[in-house]
């Protein structure tokens, strides 16, 4: 025990004494917070329009003030031209086209219906399929305003219609940026453990000290323990540090307990140190580690739910998030924020993770030898 | 005192393979307690490799070895703790101070905290670098880290040391100078097994064996083995050794 205390002293010495890596530790993730934050979100603003009106019509007309007046819609050109309008698509300068053909309105006039014509840039296929909906939406809405003008002009009552109204609970006003603060956070947390413990352990190897160790009698998992403390409390700090700059900057809710999201956290980070600690088992140089670190990261990242839903991915993806440790703290860590999960709404995620912590940190003992 | 030697090293068969490369070839020699074993060889002559064997840092391929009385298979914790190292690799922490290290290591060893404090102010104190108490062992000049870092391979009053090519790379006053540091730790009683290419070194051992492509090509003290071959040197007896490949000789 003692044995342990005077490693974890040591260690901390170490990291405390670092000069590159105390301002890394408190300014990265203050910068990953603003920029990600900002930058990974999913609301569409600033959709640029083209429109070829062949009409001129006054229904036509509606339809672009109607456009004109949406904060989401910016409608940079006009003209008569199809031909000049694919051109600014084909070149990327806006992402979407409006052709309402001539004879719109008398179509629409004779024969009750009418039609016009969207041509949307789908290279980013979500983006795409937003402004679809986006735009649908706001023809729809339009179309039940003439609707009722023209059908029954003498009428004081509304037709018929079923009207749908929503709530979106934990996030009333969708706003995204309180979606994706808590899955920043548990990037941030998993980065830094990550990386942090495995190159620890590989650069002790690198440097020859690791042998000088392993000549000793100390004891595997005192020594694995030694190495994991200093960078648990690291990592836990962190995420405090990050919660606050969430509260303070974007003013995210914190609906649940704090206490439940830190005991989540500290048996998550053990896992996550397991997975480094066993990563710098398997290479013998820090490079080798960043590249093996470089391939679990972005597997972690892209399927634990970050950007895209997990509900939306195919089942074997699902199968292989069993063994991403990200996925669960993802989850968990917008339940209990955002939603104020209790401990039995997260307890098959608790008990998923625990399993998940033992089983890794067993491997790493194992793999780690003394004598080769 | 009677001249019945207690053996703290025996090596039988020694043989460690690397695919189809033999780094050690059937080694068999028996060190004995309380003096200093040279364990001499050209570069490459699988000196090293033997000394992370007996150190348990590494499992042989085969052959039956035992130090300080313990197994080399299954009792390499129990041997750990009766062995100090010091590799050809600078091994003490750069990025915390001399005292630091001290306290470390002496911790790792199950020394007491007063214990550590003790043994540390004694060590700085021979070595002349209570000054440097709190110096990083970055600052240090390499010859006194080489200093401290035996000083610290022995912290914990080993039965045996081993040193690989200690005194690798620093000049011949320091060489010297390392040297007397040996001295005063074969005189508290610790067996030292050193391995070094600098044949006046070999002079300073009771004992040496002289290694040859992974092979032992004899061993006796230096005085025998200068009369053996009639040269007044060690390098002499080295040179000649080596130029008679043990499979020529056999």
């Amino acid at each position: 025990m003692r044995t342990i205390l005077y490693l974890i002293q040591k260690e901390l010495l170490q990291v405390l004494r670092n000069k590159t890596m105390l301002p890394i530790i408190f300014i990265v993730p203050i910068v990953q917070l603003l920029i990600l934050v900002h930058a990974a979100t999913l609301e569409m603003k600033n959709i640029d329009m083209y429109i070829v009106d062949k009409d001129l019509s006054s229904t036509s007309r509606g339809i672009v003030q109607k456009f004109e007046s949406s904060p989401f819609y910016y409608i940079n050109h006009h003209s008569f031209s199809m031909q000049d309008a694919e051109n600014e698509l084909k070149k990327g300068n806006i992402d979407i086209i409006l052709h309402i053909p001539f004879g719109f309105e008398s179509e629409l006039v004779k024969g009750n219906n009418s039609g016009l014509q969207l041509l949307i840039d789908a290279i980013n296929g979500t983006a795409a399929g937003l402004i679809q909906s986006y735009t649908q939406a706001v023809l729809a809405d339009y179309n039940r305003k003439i609707m009722m003008e023209w059908t029954s002009p003498g009428m004081k009552e509304k037709p018929l219609s079923i009207e749908i109204t929503r709530s979106f609970w934990y996030n009333p006003e969708l706003n995204y940026k309180i979606y994706m603060v808590p899955g920043i956070l548990v990037l941030l947390v998993t980065l830094i453990g990550m990386i942090l413990a495995s190159l620890n352990l590989v650069r002790e190897k690198e440097l020859g000290t690791a042998e000088q160790i392993n000549v000793t009698p100390i004891r595997k998992y005192h020594f694995i323990i030694g190495k994991l403390f200093p960078f648990w409390i690291i990592a836990l700090f962190e995420l405090a540090f990050g919660l606050l700059i969430g509260k303070l900057i974007f003013d995210i809710p914190i609906v649940g307990s704090l206490g439940l999201l830190f005991l989540f956290a500290a048996v998550y980070l053990f896992a996550i140190l397991g997975v480094g600690l066993f990563i710098s088992t398997l290479a013998s140089t820090q490079q080798q580690v960043m590249f093996i670190n470089f391939f679990f990261m972005l597997l972690f990242i892209l399927m634990s739910g970050l950007f895209t839903p997990v509900e939306t991915m195919p089942d074997w993806a699902g199968v292989i998030n069993i063994a991403n440790p990200m996925a669960y703290f993802m989850r968990v860590n917008r339940m209990i924020l955002l939603k104020g999960s209790g401990f039995y709404d997260i307890l098959p995620e608790f008990i998923s993770i625990s399993v998940y912590a033992l089983i890794i940190l067993s491997l790493a003992v194992w793999r780690y030898r003394k004598t080769v | 005192m009677s001249e019945q030697k207690e053996t703290i090293i025996t090596v039988r068969n020694l043989v460690k393979k690397f695919g189809n490369f033999k780094a050690n070839d059937n080694l068999n020699f028996e060190v004995f307690k309380g003096e200093i074993f040279g364990f001499l060889g050209a570069n490459g002559a699988g000196k090293t490799t033997t000394i992370k064997i007996l150190c348990g840092l590494w499992a042989p391929t085969s052959g039956e070895i035992k130090v300080a009385g313990f197994d080399i298979y299954n009792q390499t914790e129990q041997i750990k703790r009766n062995i100090g190292y010091m590799s050809q690799k600078f091994s003490l922490y750069e990025d915390i101070t001399v005292f630091e290290n001290i306290r470390l290591f002496g911790g790792i060893y199950g020394l007491s905290r007063h214990e550590i404090a003790h043994r540390a102010a004694d060590l700085m104190h021979r070595l002349d670098l209570e000054h440097s108490r709190d110096k990083l062992i970055s600052s240090l000049p390499l010859g006194w880290r080489q200093k401290l870092a035996f000083s610290v391979a022995i912290l914990h009053n080993p039965k045996l040391v081993f040193l690989d090519e200690p005194t690798g790379g620093v000049d011949p006053v320091t060489r010297r100078k390392f040297w007397d540091q040996i001295y005063e730790a074969a005189d508290r009683g610790i067996t030292v097994f050193v391995t070094t290419h600098y044949m006046d070194e070999a002079e300073y051992c009771d004992r040496v064996s002289i290694m040859v492509d992974g092979r032992i090509a004899d061993l006796d003290t230096p005085s025998a083995l200068k009369g053996k071959y009639g040269v007044k040197n060690m390098n002499e007896v080295f040179l000649k050794i080596a130029r008679i490949k043990p499979d020529q000789n056999n």
